[in-house]
């Protein structure tokens, strides 16, 4: 069913992929079968796809819906320092407006909360506060930790480590997934969509798939020529002469790869069910939606949206951002309600900082502290969690945290993932109360 | 017998092991490179690669780094800035603030420059060897540009590893403690008497010196009094009297007024200092056994430890102790050869080196060195980059080969990027050969890039490709499809 030039060739140029439509894992299945019995050298995880449609059953291959394995967990992060208090606005607190005589928001702009006074959403949230609304959308206030890092590289550093001493080469993501590492299964287990595989993904073991878009994962010198194309599967369904050496690990990673490119591309290649706006972040938790409909074994998909760095002439930039945050949010939620998956996906926004309290002289403001983070799905505690910060007792004119980050991450990994939270925190932290009771 | 690193027998330095030389202490060359070396000789060669004058004037401060972009107020400035605090002067506040901003973009700015500037230089320099082991030390010493914030700060940092990289380590070293990006990377102006700062002092002990359990918690705290005082002003370093403490410390057994200068001495003289330099030494030249001492490979052991001997008889002294790894039968053998992960900067400037590739559009460098995980004056914490296999996965290992099929055969892998304007003549690299046959030309390629001990049937789909591709003669097109398959195998990972 594939039209590859060469019989063991994995890859599927993009067109072809189109024109075949959805994903189905039973194509794959039957896709990989017609592969390992060609090749000499299949990628160990897809003996075990072999085995799995022989037993009529899928669990190697994807996660299943509706049980803890099945779960998945999306991470977006908002990159630059994202204003939280014109995002979650404490309208009736005259600090507030003391603070920001032009940027405040006032009551009549700000949008409600059930059963909430005194705080609302930024006017252009008109889709997270539907969300709340739904049941769908919580907002945890005054996130942050102890001794504040106002450096964006260092700050996000932290959230992705974990880690405040900055000496953690690991992510918290990629940690928690660590101890599930099993080098016989796809690699498949994060997916990150960007320039660079943050360092939240990165375990000792667990490795994240990374790309800016799915039809660059893939090696683009077999458009060269076909005889190019032909001699890249030959070398590498070869196998080279010992099993242990780099030559022989390089050799596997490397089909490996053409496997998950496969199963990527062909995953994102379909059409969705509902309608997406356009923006950066609408069209990679686009691409999530479709490897998630695809029942990609994949456990956590990271993405970033970045602007929130609105030092000057805030005011319509962060119009812009909230508009976008709030409308790919809505979206998102949307498309997995479309597609039968909205109770298995949940997910995280966050930035690395909130802004100080007081607004400076270009219409903007500079970087701060404590937060608010957002969750997203079903099993969360919908509306706000936790109290909004003082604006009156500051550290040094910025935000002072109720909520250590590391509580959002331990409800996340622990009631949500079923994963160990001290794995990937070294240590326990209270719960953050992002979800409603037992998740 | 124990182990010993004996000199490889002069005759047995033939092309393949010239090539491997160059490959390991440099950055890879042409065939002709190659050829030069094998008529000089073993002897000859190594220290052609590694005897150079001190001072690099290709490696001068680039011109578009302003050392005073990043710069500590004046008196008046300060003067200024404090009768607009105390008058409430929000303008001039402001203009203050403005003007810091923009210093930091145009820093931001200079840095890339900076970024650029050093992977141009490894590309055009005829002292390869001296950024190999530049790049070693950055790697050892490590220190970030996204925590220091001054890209003049990291070019100096640059320049003393430059020249201290071959001396004795302890130059280095106590350079390292007095090192202006360095202090301000790990705290050290925030570490006074009285509220001492450990961050220095621990990675001090832990990853420039000993490593792990060759001191105690105790050790660290003795050893961060030591430091305290040592600070930056401007560009420079500032011993401040009044900030440091003077009293006795007590250090690995030793009790004295121990300062910087003293505390590098002890460690340096340390033999678990030999060790843990040999270990690194030879994790970056020889083979990827990491840098944690009980991870090694057993069957690496007695190399190290006969390396670390070396070290200790030469002082310390770096470079003639690697002169003699380099000379020796044991970095020849073929458990080494073509068996170590090329590092990202490492593929890159191998294959623009050795293939003589064009480098095409620069701007497209820096994101995809990125997405492989290794950028100059970027390494991920203080810690280094890891070697070896955390360089290879489905994502990185596409990403390297997509930006070296971009390099040989021009393959715009975004819609954004262009070959260039400077043709790629593969030709030049068979000049050499008289006549050859698709079969030969592809031997002969297959040797250069991947290296002659790569098997015959591993040969065999290239040869095939050979055949096909060359049917009408080696012309420059071709060829570098060619070459863009030979550089997509697993091979060219390894050297």
């Amino acid at each position: 069913m594939c039209k590859h030039h060469h019989p063991l060739s994995c890859d599927t140029p993009a067109q072809a992929l189109y024109a075949q439509g959805g994903f189905t894992r039973r194509r794959f299945l039957s896709h990989s079968l017609s592969l390992m019995s060609a090749a000499a050298t299949v990628p160990a995880f897809l003996m075990h796809a072999g085995d799995a449609l022989a037993q009529d059953t899928t669990m190697r291959l994807s996660s299943t819906p509706g049980s803890v394995d099945g779960r998945v967990l999306v991470v977006v992060q908002l990159s630059g320092g994202n204003d939280g208090l014109n995002t979650v606005v404490p309208v009736a607190d005259d600090a507030y407006h003391h603070a920001r005589p032009q940027l405040g928001l006032t009551t009549q702009q700000v949008l409600d909360l059930p059963g909430i006074d005194g705080i609302g959403l930024h006017p252009e949230l008109g889709p997270l506060q539907e969300l709340v609304q739904e049941g769908l959308a919580g907002i945890v206030q005054g996130v942050g930790y102890p001794n504040p890092n106002r450096s964006h590289f260092t700050s996000m550093d932290i959230w992705n480590s974990a880690d405040p001493s900055g000496r953690n080469n690991h992510g918290w993501i990629g940690q928690a997934l660590d101890p599930t590492y099993d080098p016989a299964q796809s690699g498949l287990d994060c997916i990150s969509i960007g320039n660079a595989a943050p360092l939240a993904t990165l375990g000792k073991h667990i490795q994240p798939v990374n790309f800016e878009h799915a039809y660059l994962f893939r090696y683009a010198g077999r458009d060269l020529a076909e005889s190019v194309n032909d001699t890249y599967d030959a070398v590498h369904h070869a196998p080279p002469e010992t099993a242990q050496d780099p030559l022989a690990f390089i050799n596997r990673t490397a089909l490996d790869a053409q496997v998950a490119s496969q199963k990527v591309r062909q995953a994102v290649a379909g059409e969705s069910n509902t309608p997406w706006p356009k923006s950066t972040l609408a069209n990679q938790l686009k691409m999530v939606a479709r490897m998630i409909r695809a029942e990609l074994p994949t456990r956590v998909y990271y993405v970033t949206m970045g602007g929130f760095d609105t030092h000057a002439g805030q005011k319509g930039k962060h119009q812009s951002l909230m508009k976008q945050f709030g409308l790919a949010m809505q979206a998102f939620y949307n498309e997995l309600d479309a597609t039968g998956n909205r109770n298995r996906v949940v997910s995280l926004a966050f930035s690395e900082f909130g802004r100080r309290v007081q607004q400076n002289a270009s219409g903007g403001t500079d970087h701060g502290c404590a937060g608010p983070c957002f969750v997203f799905g079903d099993a969360i505690q919908p509306g706000l969690i936790g109290k909004h910060p003082s604006l009156t007792q500051l550290n040094d004119g910025d935000l002072i945290h109720h909520i250590d980050f590391r509580s959002v991450y331990t409800d996340l990994l622990e009631n949500w993932m079923k994963l160990d939270p001290i794995q990937a925190l070294g240590q326990r932290y209270p719960s953050a109360g992002v979800f409603k009771a037992k998740a | 017998m124990p182990f010993s690193l004996s000199p490889l027998p002069p005759r047995q330095f033939d092309h393949a092991a010239a090539r491997h030389l160059l490959w390991r202490v440099g950055y890879g060359g042409t065939p002709q490179d190659i050829a030069h070396l094998v008529k000089l000789g073993l002897d000859a060669a190594v220290d052609h690669l590694m005897a150079y004058p001190p001072l690099d004037p290709a490696a001068a401060i680039p011109s578009h780094l302003d050392p005073n972009i990043i710069r500590i107020r004046t008196d008046e400035e300060k003067k200024r800035f404090k009768k607009a605090r105390s008058e409430g002067d929000q303008a001039t506040l402001d203009a203050a603030r403005t003007m810091r901003i923009e210093a930091r973009k145009v820093d931001r700015q200079m840095f890339e420059q900076l970024q650029q500037w050093w992977l141009q230089h490894m590309i055009a320099t005829s002292r390869p060897f001296e950024e190999r082991l530049t790049f070693f030390w950055h790697g050892h010493f490590a220190t970030s540009q996204r925590s220091v914030g001054d890209a003049y700060l990291m070019y100096a940092q640059n320049h003393t590893m430059r020249q201290k990289g071959r001396g004795p380590f302890i130059d280095l070293l106590t350079a390292m403690i007095h090192d202006p990006a360095m202090l301000k990377y790990l705290n050290n102006d925030r570490n006074v008497v009285g509220k001492p700062n450990e961050n220095l002092a621990r990675e001090l002990m832990e990853l420039f010196t000993l490593g792990v359990g060759h001191y105690t918690e105790q050790d660290i705290k003795e050893t961060a009094r030591a430091l305290t005082g040592h600070a930056v002003h401007d560009n420079d370093f500032q011993f401040r009297p009044r900030k440091h403490d003077d009293g006795d410390k007590n250090i690995l057994g030793e009790t004295g007024p121990f300062d910087g200068k003293t505390v590098a001495l002890l460690l340096a003289q340390r033999p678990a200092c030999a060790h843990f330099i040999a270990l690194k030494l030879y994790d970056h030249f020889v083979a990827d056994v990491g840098d944690v001492d009980n991870q090694v490979p057993d069957d690496h052991r007695p190399a190290i430890d006969a390396f670390a001997q070396i070290l200790r008889d030469e002082q310390m002294r770096i470079g003639p102790a690697l002169q003699r790894l380099f000379k020796s039968q044991h970095f020849y053998s073929s458990k080494i050869v073509g068996q170590k992960i090329k590092s990202p900067i490492q593929l890159v400037v191998n294959t623009v080196r050795s293939l003589s590739t064009p480098l095409r559009q620069m701007k497209h460098l820096l994101p995809a060195l990125r997405k492989m995980g290794q950028l100059p004056f970027e390494p991920p914490s203080v810690d280094g980059w890891n070697s070896g296999r955390t360089w290879i996965n489905t994502s990185t290992l596409l990403v390297r080969q997509n930006y070296i099929a971009y390099l040989t055969a021009g393959l715009a892998v975004t819609r954004k990027m262009k070959p260039g304007d400077v043709p790629y003549r593969p030709t030049a690299l068979l000049a050499h050969l008289n006549n050859p046959t698709p079969q030969v030309a592809a031997d002969a390629l297959i040797d250069h890039a991947l290296g002659s001990h790569v098997s015959a049937a591993r040969r065999a789909p290239l040869h095939a490709l050979a055949q096909t591709l060359l049917a009408d003669g080696l012309h420059d097109e071709p060829l570098s499809h060619f070459i863009a398959a030979l550089t997509a195998t697993p091979e060219y990972q390894l050297c």
